[in-house]
């Protein structure tokens, strides 16, 4: 009996703290981050980078306009149903409620994506999420920022066409794509294609079953396919083991070209030396000299408030992480433009990231000039137009591979159009910006 | 003392047959479904109705179509995750096809098609037992989602994969809010429930147990073995079905076909170990467990530690607990929690004056 008893106390307990928390006079940014699981090697230094930055703004600036920022993590595991725990837990706290969701994955941005219009709280998918939500007439809450999944891809087969000496040198060319078989993978499928119709080059796609620990099978029909070229798009423990598995089959790692998310010191360290001569696209530039990762060291490592270890600071996932949180502070101080001084809710932060202009003036502000490329956000236009830029693994770091690459609107804009109006059609929603 | 059936005496065959023959079981049952009809959705909040509580009863469903293979019928199954996703993917089917078809019809359908599959997995069963007979049932977990995956058909050629469940309408009531989807799960749960336990008590659920038993002496004494197991394997992969369309359309409402992976169906196999098998209280008590601890324990993580903890920390904290918790109610009830209730029960008997 005194088990049931201290039973109750606790979920009496539980029941009253959780929703009896208000944050008074602070903006409420939500962290769903995931620091456990097979991907955890590539969330954990992101979420680091997320909340360095919203520490160092609350330690140099006093949070955003004189309002502090309170976050608070949950953690999801990248599981859908996880974060749909957390979303529902954090979207009502503080004073104005959340004013923004990360939700820092595929899948995850799509479990969300049709209870946020009820909720009026904004996604920002920056780099990932679902492609056609960068149609704003169409998805007035989803913000595919920086570049989405088909830009990347767009500038990703220029960047090998750069290497091949020019567009028309792609003819016949055999390229692979090996990817995480979900929705994050799959998302590219579609421009690809279209790609491979239009330069003449051949597409074969080679999937990886989560979490991508086992890829004996698909290497070795890849050794079979013998490609020109390889498109890495994986996740977690699945890139550093592809790597891994190209050196086993002696496929040349300068060969490898990967995306965004396949980018990072966690995924070519564990390779060891099969990754030299690795390439990959990036959001962001190469190194981390620049002035506002020195603000996070003076404000926050320099204080003992780190969230990880200070050498993680640059690895491409931390500055991924860094990335999301700018594009957080500098929506929130967007809208406070229009709205004031006070706590933000969803709704006018939906609007500050709606009219988001971050041009190099903002940028050198910022001490990121260099690090970011500028973006223009608009009703019609919710990705910004960020360019991409390529890094080269030398064995021991990233060195920068190319300049900033623009993407190819006009491939990838008709078949976003085209995408969300079938989306609007099947959901009933009338397409237009208001 | 309070739980005494003493003076209650059935003079019919009716009442001695009665789904719960005692009169505070009687009681209890109505105050329980009281409770969760009546109180809950008064003083629940959306958080807790439509984060909590409803996934909390899909998955106790999906745990009750396992109980109903596992622990009455004595057959390992590895692949109730997979058809869970025959549930959810046949409703969806139907619905994008033809919209006019209602959605509670759809779950039918679905579950209706999981049975289909389910029997036809269920198949080797005939010859294989035990260990080699959960080997079986994992490869239809790995069909399944290999089929859902690879072919564009079944997700009505979505370019991610995804799918997202068509609106829930019925009798002009959309099912859009937490109070609604949670008054719906329960409504399909509770049913649900009271035909398994009503089953289980009839000839089918006692051909069931002798086969669970030892089938040899089944079938020595008449029992048809392969008529019993695999209607076994229909009921309880249409049960598994119909919690894979909740969790389609309720929880998730936007699903690929990696929600119902081999970690799902070991999750609900969990439920049924820890919850007991051969029991339906069992099922919920062990979803209870699974899906509402972690939750619990993550929230009391960073109630207490006030942010100062990283969540990475609280998180593989939360794991060691629960493994914690697992290995302690195995060693001190290995039955399950049902048993534990059970024991409880028989203790109130004597209370206050135990021997």
């Amino acid at each position: 009996m005194r088990l049931i008893d201290l039973l109750t106390k606790v979920v009496f307990v539980f029941m009253t703290f959780t929703f009896a928390l208000a944050l008074a006079g602070e903006h409420f940014v939500p962290v769903t981050v995931y620091r456990t699981g097979p991907y955890a090697v590539t969330g954990a230094p992101a979420a680091n980078g997320i909340v360095d930055y919203l520490k160092m703004i609350n330690a140099r600036d006093g949070g955003i306009g004189g309002i502090k920022i309170a976050y608070e993590e949950c953690e999801t595991a990248y599981k859908p149903d996880r974060f749909i725990e957390c979303y529902e837990r954090l979207k009502n706290k503080g004073e104005a409620g959340a004013t923004l969701f990360h939700p820092f994955g595929t899948g995850l941005t799509y479990s969300v994506i049709d209870r946020v219009p009820d909720d009026k709280v904004p996604l920002i998918t920056m780099g990932y999420g679902r492609t056609d939500a960068t149609d704003g007439r169409v998805f007035p809450w989803v913000f595919p920022l920086m570049v989405n999944y088909w830009s990347l891809s767009t500038a990703k087969i220029k960047f090998i066409g750069s290497l091949e000496g020019g567009m028309d040198n792609l003819k016949g060319l055999k390229i692979a794509n090996i990817y995480h078989d979900s929705a994050y993978g799959r998302e590219t499928g579609p421009v690809l294609k279209k790609q491979s119709e239009l330069y003449g080059f051949e597409l074969a796609q080679f999937p990886v079953a989560h979490p991508g620990i086992d890829q004996k099978a698909t290497w070795l029909n890849i050794r079979r396919y013998k490609p020109d070229y390889i498109i890495l798009r994986g996740w977690g423990v699945m890139n550093s083991t592809a790597l891994k598995e190209a050196a086993r089959t002696r496929f040349p790692a300068d060969k490898i070209i990967g995306v965004t998310w396949s980018c990072s010191e966690q995924d070519t360290m564990p390779a060891g030396k099969a990754a030299t001569g690795y390439r990959c696209s990036r959001m962001t530039g190469a190194g981390s000299d620049y002035p506002v990762f020195k603000d996070i060291v003076k404000y926050v490592h320099d204080k003992g408030n780190g969230t990880g270890p200070i050498e993680e600071m640059t690895t491409n996932l931390y500055k991924i992480g860094v990335l999301t949180s700018i594009l957080t502070v500098e929506s929130i101080r967007t809208a406070m433009q229009k709205y004031g001084n006070k706590p933000m809710s969803g709704e006018e932060v939906r609007w500050g990231i709606e009219n988001l202009n971050i041009d190099e003036a903002r940028i050198a502000a910022l001490g990121a000039t260099g690090f970011i490329s500028p973006l223009k956000v608009s009703c019609e236009d919710h990705e910004g137009q960020g360019k991409v830029k390529f890094a080269r693994w030398n064995g021991t770091e990233f060195e920068s591979a190319s300049d900033w690459i623009e993407t190819d609107q006009s491939i990838v804009r008709p078949m976003i159009e085209a995408s969300a109006a079938a989306y609007a059609a099947d959901n009933g929603i009338s397409i237009g910006c208001n | 003392m309070i739980y005494r059936e003493a003076g209650q005496f059935k003079t019919s065959y009716n009442s001695d047959q009665a789904i719960l023959p005692i009169f505070q079981d009687r009681v209890a049952m109505v105050l329980m479904l009281l409770f969760a009809f009546v109180v809950i959705p008064i003083v629940a909040n959306d958080y807790w109705l439509g984060s909590i509580l409803v996934p909390f009863l899909v998955l106790s469903l999906a745990a009750l179509g396992l109980n109903v293979l596992t622990g009455y019928a004595g057959q390992i199954s590895l692949g109730t995750a997979g058809f869970m996703a025959v549930g959810a993917f046949a409703a969806f089917n139907l619905q994008i096809r033809i919209p006019e078809v209602p959605f509670l019809l759809a779950f039918v359908w679905g579950g209706l098609w999981a049975a289909l599959v389910g029997i036809i997995f269920g198949l080797p069963s005939l010859r294989i037992k035990g260990f080699y007979l959960a080997v079986a049932t994992l490869a239809a977990q790995f069909f399944i989602e290999w089929l859902f995956t690879h072919f564009d058909w079944f997700t009505n050629y979505s370019t991610s994969g995804v799918i997202t469940a068509p609106p829930m309408k019925m009798l002009g009531i959309a099912f859009n809010n937490p109070l609604n989807k949670y008054l719906l799960v329960l409504s399909i749960v509770v049913l649900l429930a009271f035909a398994v336990r009503n089953l289980v008590r009839s000839e089918v659920g006692r051909a069931w147990m002798a086969v669970r038993d030892m089938d040899i002496a089944a079938a020595a004494i008449g029992i048809n073995l392969m008529k019993t197991k695999l209607i076994a394997f229909g009921v309880s992969s249409f049960i598994c079905g119909v919690a894979g369309a909740l969790w389609a359309y309720v929880v998730l409402g936007t699903v690929e076909p990696q929600a119902f992976d081999i970690s799902r169906s070991f999750e609900i196999l969990f439920m049924v170990v820890i919850g007991g098998l051969g029991s339906v209280a069992g099922a919920f008590l062990g979803a209870a467990f699974i899906v509402l601890l972690p939750i619990l324990l993550n929230n009391l993580g960073s109630l207490f530690t006030g942010g100062q903890v990283s969540t990475g920390t609280i998180s593989h904290i939360e794991y060691m607990v629960f493994g914690t918790f697992i290995i302690f109610f195995l060693i001190v009830e290995p039955n399950g929690l049902a048993r534990l209730w059970q024991i409880g029960k028989e203790k109130l008997r004597l209370w206050p004056f135990p021997y």
